[in-house]
């Protein structure tokens, strides 16, 4: 089983630490995982992004086509890689700044106002985690909880004073996701 | 010690200081800049030597000064700035003295860009400069091995007392992945007895690459060939993934070798008879364990990321006794999985075509 995430928005939204704390997750669960930014070109307009790759096998490229997961922070990138995302794959994407839809039915839309439910929790700079959040509770390959404990022994563990406001945004998204999901039955 | 989520620049560099290095000259180029930033914080706080040159020129110039006095010496760069250490480089290889220079190689030729390439092959592994030599490579195609072959390079340049090329590229150097760093290594106590100290209380020593009459110049290309002979009886490294019962040989290194081993995996899965070899050392190239595949497939395909250039060297291997076929992409382009499955399925299919014309 293998799972490609890309994370992709502008540099500053936080989209290379979102792909970064599920990578660290997912080594921590004992997965093989590869984490590479875009450095190309690309990151000087627009788009930042990285690609996670999450598997139970040695993963050859580190580099996918057509990721099977996709979290989306801005216009240009939803642009980009809204179709790229594989058959019955997942897009989740931010939908306080992107105002248009996918018309494709083959894969699982989870539109999430990002953004605005992290400027509620106090911080817009958590769009990322409420992302994250939503994400891994539409697509629960890890659980929430492996991501914030990523974040404390990893990527917070010199500034432990972010970790509420992390963990709280990345349970926004996931109750944002819930609630979307039981309105829909 | 436990296995971390690291990026491949800066693992190599943490590596070149766990292994010893006292003296970092460089110049910044992406995609391995990485590298020297990380070397530049580190190497201050351990009491060493970091210094931003004012070009590759002079960084090569300096590491050729500084291994000189015996001092463990790296620089890194990339294409364009390898291009401008050639001259360097020969004059290091040809005065005998320890060196390592990671390529974290990019799409060429010219300026070409900063995304990952293979490009670089002919470049490193036939004679990093104008002479007679060739410097050892070695190419990893993970951080782990990045992280190993680092260690290793300084071993080997001490040993053989030569030039020692790690060749990884953008992909390597720029991805993260879970590796263990080893323990830190003490620094050398004293100085090799070649190296040159001061002279105060000894006889004075000489380095240098000039031989002015042809007897001598041939004499220290005998030796330097003598040396060469050696380290391919002795360094020649490779991995293997299901060769034993294999029609069909993938060969690929680095980046690329990684990426046809995902496809090796998907072609057994689809019943077919394939095998990976991947050289771990550029050179020398791992003929003795390649040659011994090669007497038992029927077909050969070389996987690169470049126009063909490894394919060389794999073809001087078979000498003409199975077909060598080729699938590349250059530029920057990292090929996926799926593309060299179908260049695997097409090589196998004319294989079978070609095993079926043959007379019993």
């Amino acid at each position: 089983m293998q799972e490609e995430f890309v994370c992709a928005g502008f540099g500053g939204q936080g989209v290379l630490f979102a792909g970064q704390a599920l990578a660290y997750a997912a080594m921590d669960a004992g997965r093989s995982v590869t984490w590479i930014p875009s450095y190309g070109p690309e990151m000087r307009g627009g788009t930042a992004y990285c690609v996670t790759v999450i598997s139970d096998q040695i993963i050859g490229s580190p580099v996918v086509r057509q990721p099977s997961a996709a979290l989306i922070f801005n216009i240009p990138s939803f642009d980009k890689f809204e179709p790229l995302v594989a058959p019955g794959g997942i897009l989740a994407y931010n939908t306080s700044l992107i105002s248009q839809t996918s018309q494709r039915i083959d894969i699982t839309q989870v539109p999430v106002p990002a953004t605005d439910l992290a400027t509620m929790l106090g911080d817009a700079r958590m769009t990322n985690m409420v992302l994250l959040g939503a994400m891994l509770t539409a697509h629960p390959i890890l659980p929430l909880q492996a991501v914030e404990d990523a974040l404390r022994d990893h990527l917070l563990a010199k500034r432990p004073e972010r970790l509420e406001n992390n963990r709280l945004a990345l349970a926004q998204g996931a109750e944002f996701v819930r609630q979307m999901q039981a309105e829909a039955v | 010690m436990a296995r971390e989520l690291l990026k491949g620049n800066v693992a190599i560099a943490e590596a070149a200081l766990r292994a010893g290095v006292e003296a970092y000259f460089g110049y910044p180029i992406t995609p391995q800049t990485e590298l020297l930033e990380h070397l530049a914080l580190r190497m201050p706080e351990l009491g060493r030597v970091f210094l931003q040159a004012e070009s590759e020129i002079a960084a090569i110039n300096m590491v050729y000064g500084s291994a000189c006095t015996g001092t463990r010496t790296m620089t890194s760069s990339s294409g364009p700035g390898i291009s401008l250490m050639q001259e360097g480089m020969s004059y290091i290889a040809g005065s005998e003295v320890p060196a390592v220079i990671v390529d974290v190689m990019r799409g060429g030729p010219g300026l070409g860009n900063i995304l990952p390439s293979q490009g670089d092959y002919f470049q490193v592994t036939r004679s990093a400069g104008h002479g007679d030599y060739h410097p050892i490579v070695l190419a990893p195609a993970s951080v782990q091995e990045a992280i190993d072959f680092t260690m290793l390079a300084f071993d080997l340049a001490e040993k053989y007392r030569h030039l020692v090329i790690v060749a990884a590229d953008g992909m390597i150097g720029q991805m993260m992945e879970p590796a263990e760093l080893p323990p830190m290594r003490p620094l050398p106590t004293k100085r090799p007895d070649w190296a040159l100290t001061g002279a105060d209380e000894r006889p004075k020593r000489v380095i240098s690459s000039i031989y002015m009459s042809a007897e001598a110049a041939e004499r220290f290309n005998l030796k330097v060939q003598a040396r060469l002979k050696e380290i391919r009886r002795n360094e020649q490294r490779s991995t293997e993934y299901e060769t034993d019962d294999a029609r069909l040989l993938v060969v690929g290194y680095g980046s690329a070798g990684r990426i046809a081993h995902s496809a090796v995996v998907a072609a057994r899965e689809k019943g077919l008879k394939v095998g990976l070899f991947r050289p771990q050392t550029l050179y020398p190239f791992p003929e003795a364990s390649l040659s011994k595949i090669i007497s038992r497939i029927q077909g050969c395909l070389v996987v690169e990321m470049n126009a063909g250039q490894m394919i060389e060297d794999v073809q001087l291997v078979a000498a003409g006794q199975v077909p060598v076929r080729f699938y590349g992409r250059m530029g920057g382009v990292v090929p996926v999985p799926e593309e060299v499955l179908a260049a695997i399925e097409q090589a196998y299919d004319s294989m079978s075509e070609l095993s079926l014309a043959a007379p019993a």
